[in-house]
């Protein structure tokens, strides 16, 4: 059993009256991974993870964690989870220790343990203070760690969250980010969003999920050198526009130019190359041959976001 | 047992935090009085031998009461959750759907029965107040509480029925409330009589609540009355035992 991965799952299908939401997907995640499970609204990202925590049935294909089938070993499956539900439910007249104390007496750990491991899980999601606030009038940041919190304080093998940082500020949303990542050293993480940047900045692997389907399962840096949209060098030389044209019309490896005035005598350059090739020493080199003076040379990173685009690109949903 | 008791203690805390406790005790308090005041200045023009529990449970303020409470206290129940989304929090953790379901019936039974306290305190005082020993039959008194907590076993088992099938606490009372009312209704005498002297008319007359009623309230312990109530309550415990599973099957 040990041996088993943390999450497998096979051709799981999920149908709602009219509707599918989930379409036949299959991944794996591996013990010890941090994964983003990334698409647009409706995606089916909550269904499958309300599945996988054995909250309710797939239509067909199966799902396993940790090796138990959430449909067969249901209660196997969700002693092994920590899950977060969408929107954090929380009951909100209840006081944050309180609340812990009773989830933990629902995960069925007696008094000492479940005292042992509220104290800790506070102070693991900085609660400490407002341990003994009623939950409704905390600060949606707060509210947020007691969800995660709730989520840890079994001790489970693998944590689900339903898009944590929705509706947080960014001072909110970093420090909910900086304790995923803290989780990620010591659990498997399996979390959902809609925010490109945060699978970026959490995630070692990236499912892209559009209208039931997986688009894309990799690292976000093979993303982006698979799908060649890596490797645009911009640089902003002062030279005129026939100079600049004549300087790197040549150049190996170069696919496309864009040259456009900026003020002061410069000229923005775009180059394109082939896949895989970094073209800013070339560049440099050059405007130093022709002693031009150079103010930026960036080799644009393309974002999560660009792969993104470029893989939902004509399977907008409908209206 | 542990977790279920967490759940139960979750349930009333719930029902008190949420300010619909208080305020359905204050009501069911208010028309207690009320009744009691009503029933003493009757009981002077007229004396009667009859226990003071008989004529209480006798009077309209008892159903009145029964009637509107109940759904008040076990809408709550699924709904509340279900539209706050802890359901989900809830049903993902490794507790079993009979274990809610019993937790929720149980929570709803505790509350039912404070609802009652203030009647044994107005019983009581005027026990005190009137020196007559006879007012406070033990018996009379025991066995018209076992038939408000049997009667109130049947209602809250509805009202935690209708509560699960919806997430909307509004429905959820509307539903338990119609069930309540219907099943009174069948137990006026009226409607047994109208049916004449067969079979059916039987049957009514031996689900009549209100003869039910009478009888606990004079202090009689009808067995069957007994298996009659703690049957339909099972029957409605089953039945939403059913509909929490059938998110797993639909």
């Amino acid at each position: 059993m040990e041996a088993a991965p943390m999450i497998e799952v096979r051709e799981l299908t999920k149908r709602y009256p009219g509707r599918t939401a989930v379409n036949g997907i299959s991944f794996t995640v591996g013990r010890g991974e941090v994964v983003g499970f990334l698409g647009p609204n409706g995606a089916g990202k909550s269904t499958t993870m309300r599945i996988l925590s054995a909250f309710m049935p797939a239509t067909s294909g199966t799902a396993r964690v940790a090796g138990y089938d959430v449909f067969h070993e249901p209660d196997e499956v969700r002693r092994r989870i920590g899950y977060m539900p969408e929107n954090n439910p929380l009951h909100l007249d209840m006081r944050v220790r309180e609340y812990l104390k009773f989830r933990a007496r629902l995960k069925g750990m007696g008094w000492g343990r479940s005292r042992e491991r509220v104290d800790t899980v506070l102070q693991q999601c900085g609660l400490t203070d407002v341990q003994k606030r009623i939950i409704g009038q905390l600060s949606k940041g707060y509210r947020q760690r007691v969800g995660l919190a709730d989520a840890l304080i079994h001790e489970p093998d693998l944590i689900i969250l339903d898009e944590p940082t929705i509706g947080l500020d960014p001072h909110q949303i970093r420090s909910v980010r900086a304790l995923i990542q803290e989780l990620g050293r010591r659990h498997t993480v399996l979390l959902s969003t809609h925010i490109l940047s945060e699978v970026e900045m959490t995630c070692s692997r990236v499912l892209i999920l559009n209208r039931g389907e997986i688009l894309a399962v990799d690292t976000p840096a093979n993303l982006e050198r698979n799908l060649g949209l890596d490797g645009q060098v911009v640089a902003e030389v002062a030279a005129s526009a026939s100079e600049l044209r004549d300087a790197f019309r040549d150049l190996p490896d170069l696919e496309r130019l864009d040259l456009s005035p900026l003020e002061g005598g410069f000229h923005r350059v775009a180059l394109t190359p082939r896949p895989g090739v970094d073209l800013r020493p070339v560049v440099f080199d050059l405007v130093g041959q022709r002693g031009w003076r150079l103010r930026e040379l960036t080799r644009s990173r393309h974002t999560l976001e660009d792969i993104f685009v470029h893989l939902t690109r004509g399977r907008r949903e409908d209206p | 047992m542990r977790v279920f008791m967490a759940l139960v203690r979750r349930e009333l805390a719930g029902a008190f935090n949420a300010l619909t406790g208080w305020v359905v005790m204050a009501a069911t308090a208010l028309l207690t009085g009320i009744s009691i005041v009503d029933m003493v200045t009757k009981l002077s023009d007229r004396p009667t031998d009859s226990p003071v529990t008989e004529l209480f449970y006798q009077s309209a303020y008892f159903w009145v009461i029964l009637l509107v409470v109940s759904p008040v206290i076990t809408m709550r129940t699924f709904a509340a959750e279900k539209s706050s989304g802890t359901y989900e929090a809830l049903m993902t953790t490794p507790v079993g759907d009979w274990q809610v379901v019993l937790a929720k019936y149980t929570g709803s039974m505790l509350f039912f029965g404070l609802v009652w306290l203030p009647l044994l305190g107005v019983l009581l005082i005027l026990r005190q107040v009137t020196g007559e020993a006879g007012l406070l039959d033990p018996g009379a008194t025991a066995g018209a509480f076992l038939g408000v907590m049997l009667i109130g076993s049947v209602y809250m088992a509805m009202g935690c029925f209708a509560s699960s099938l919806t997430r909307s606490q509004i429905i959820a009372a509307m539903v338990s409330f119609l069930l309540g009312i219907g099943l009174w209704i069948v137990s006026l005498r009226p409607v047994s009589t109208h049916m004449g002297d067969g079979r059916w008319a039987r049957l009514l007359d031996e689900l009549s609540l209100l003869r039910h009623m009478d009888d606990f309230a004079r202090g009689i312990l009808d067995s069957r009355h007994i298996v009659l109530h703690v049957t339909v309550t099972f029957l409605f415990l089953f039945l939403t035992q059913r509909v929490v599973e059938s998110r797993r099957w639909k």
